[in-house]
């Protein structure tokens, strides 16, 4: 078997070709450059196209077109970026229109962004989050099926750790062939047939149909494709050491491998310290954050690089049951890009003592 | 109970078609769908609607092309075509028909947006397209006002023009000068086609198909970026009698958007 080191970035960049993934289109920000560089290189062998698209609005403006089109699509961006982009990524959930958006964060205050959406409208995004490089190939390949499946957007959840943090990875094989384009795609052809196809944010209704132009009943059809797709989709979280934590930390993407860290640290000191690391931010995995919440003697750790934005779908999860505390500041480094070095596993192991002192039944 | 005239026929509303009547001709386009339309009377969008399918009728593309409509009072006809439609949001069109066109680059992609969606909200895109030379045809319907809101000022609104935020007609110190969108795309490389047309009258009927015509032949010859702007009546958001819109399009509007053939690089 052979292995390369590559970059994060060209690890989620060959994810997304081997997801099927035959349209990108971006525009350069930090920590998303590389994925675009990457993209660049390795579509046209496939017979695929990045466009280096002058803004972030027309990035996702083309992504619409070849994912209307047929195609699995994607784009990406960092936080204005893809502040940039919201107006069409909720409207495409209105429209039917599934592709994939990298949300290749600065720091995590990007949570609600990539979790709410910052656009209008009654619509979500589902939201996975790779813990890092490696999580990325399984998770791409599901997030292309999500939008297929439910015709919406996906966000695929990223940082400046996953995206320049070299890794090992075995060299994969030859890249399968995407899947062919669904059946209420355009390709012209039904054009003259007295049936040509409309795919729409304002709804498929033809005036030929007579049903007449009612945006309140396109709506409503809307609201019940995303309650299906939220009954559909099953939260999901990597629970790790959390039967009998007296300490349940709760942490996504990088944040969590510092957790991870932690946990293992202090379990090996005997302290019963667990972690949930939600992989679905939405849905958010409430059932396995409450499981854990209720085996637990403790308290609930949100560890995360911001302010508090997940701690509010842990208190969600919870609804009071278990005491819930944030373990956070926006820790980022001077340039804001990636994370600052006082982010350690040894701090966070320090936070996590003093709370078994308070919590714990077990404190040292 | 049903009125009656005093010779004793039934009165019928104006809207329903008499059960008796013998249709002598139906001037419904092969493409459009149902002929009746929703938008004002008086308004020039129709004709120019009508001028794009006649001209993608003639070449046989019908099941060879694509639509992307942007948002406007055209919008109104995105439902009704026997093409097919992929709806853009407001400004978006021409990168939304970029990533259909580099998907499927054999089709006739084509866009239609009012001068208030391509030139105020998304100028940028038409621009950014055309020196990419992208392979689609953009087409313009240019009325000066954003005719859905009730008749306000656009990029392309003319000196004088009265609009619903410039009452006392636009002037060049409080409101800025009119952008000429024809002219900006005909000096851009990567486009092979380029001109203005206008429905106020049959003459400019009959030479704007043409205009469409062509500009689809160069899509056809992969010439890049076609783009052919048509001015439309507006009435309504003219604040003018209906019958007068034809003329005051010819002497106002025309005359800071001058209609005529910009640009070709046809054989």
């Amino acid at each position: 078997m052979t292995t390369r080191l590559v970059e994060g970035s060209e690890v989620v960049a060959d994810a997304m070709v081997r997801a099927g993934c035959r349209f990108f289109a971006g525009y350069p920000m930090t920590p998303f450059t590389e994925v675009l560089e990457h993209m660049a290189t390795a579509l046209p062998p496939v017979g695929g196209v990045c466009v280096n698209a002058e803004s972030e609005l027309e990035a996702v403006g083309m992504v619409w077109g070849a994912a209307a089109a047929g195609t699995r699509a994607a784009t990406g961006s960092t936080g204005q970026g893809l502040s940039l982009m919201q107006e069409s990524i909720a409207e495409a959930s209105l429209a039917g229109i599934g592709f994939v958006v990298l949300n290749m964060a600065r720091g995590q205050g990007d949570y609600f962004q990539a979790t709410r959406g910052g656009g209008h409208g009654d619509y979500r995004t589902p939201v996975l989050a790779p813990s890092g490089p490696v999580e990325v190939a399984e998770l791409m390949a599901e997030a292309f099926e999500l939008a297929d499946r439910w015709r919406n957007p996906v966000v695929v959840v990223g940082d400046y750790y996953m995206a320049h943090t070299w890794v090992d990875i075995e060299t994969p094989g030859e890249v399968p062939e995407p899947p062919p384009a669904p059946e209420w795609s355009l390709d012209g052809h039904s054009g003259g047939s007295g049936a040509a196809k409309l795919v729409s944010p304002l709804g498929t209704a033809k005036r030929r149909d007579g049903v007449g132009y009612d945006l309140a009943a396109h709506y409503e059809g809307c609201a019940q494709r995303r309650r299906e797709m939220t009954a559909g989709i099953t939260p999901r979280a990597e629970l790790v050491e959390t039967d009998d934590a007296e300490v349940v930390l709760v942490a996504y993407g990088t944040m969590a491998r510092y957790a991870d860290a932690a946990v293992s640290a202090l379990r090996s000191e005997g302290h019963r310290v667990g972690l949930v690391r939600p992989i679905t931010l939405w849905p958010f995995p409430e059932a396995q954050v409450k499981a854990a919440a209720d085996g637990s003697a403790g308290v609930v750790a949100v560890y995360e690089n911001n302010a508090g934005q997940m701690i509010d779908d842990v208190r969600l999860s919870l609804l009071g049951s278990s005491p819930v505390v944030g373990l956070n500041s926006f820790a980022t480094d001077s340039s804001a890009f990636g994370i600052a070095p006082d982010v350690t596993v040894e701090n966070l192991t320090a936070s996590v003592r003093e709370l078994l002192s308070e919590f714990g039944q077990d404190a040292t | 109970m049903t009125e009656r005239r005093p010779d004793g026929l039934t009165v019928l509303p104006s809207d329903v078609a008499p059960t008796d009547a013998i249709q002598v001709a139906d001037f419904t386009p092969d493409l459009v769908d149902v002929g009746e339309h929703h938008l004002c009377p008086g308004c020039g969008e129709p004709i120019a609607i009508r001028a794009v399918m006649d001209g993608i009728s003639l070449l046989g593309l019908a099941d060879k092309c694509m639509a992307v409509f942007g948002i406007g009072c055209s919008t109104a006809f995105s439902n009704n075509l026997d093409v097919e439609v992929l709806q853009a949001l407001h400004g978006r069109a021409p990168s939304v028909a970029t990533g259909v066109i580099r998907m499927r680059p054999e089709l006739a992609v084509f866009t239609i947006q009012g001068d208030g969606d391509m030139a105020n909200e998304g100028l940028q895109e038409v621009l950014h397209a055309a020196a990419r030379g992208e392979n689609i045809v953009c087409i313009m319907l240019n009325n000066g006002v954003f005719g859905e809101t009730g008749g306000h000022l656009t990029v392309t609104t003319t000196i004088g023009q009265r609009t619903k935020n410039t009452i006392e007609g636009r002037n060049a110190a409080e409101h800025g000068h009119p952008m000429r969108i024809a002219e900006m795309l005909a000096q851009i490389d990567g486009v092979g086609y380029v001109a203005r047309g206008a429905v106020n009258d049959a003459g400019n009927v009959a030479r704007t198909k043409r205009m469409i015509v062509d500009a689809f032949t160069a899509q056809q010859q992969q010439l890049g970026l076609s783009f052919v702007e048509i001015l439309t009546m507006c009435p309504t958001g003219w604040f003018i009698p209906t019958d007068e819109a034809p003329a005051y399009l010819a002497e106002t509007i025309a005359g800071t958007h001058a209609v005529g053939v910009l640009r070709s690089e046809l054989t």
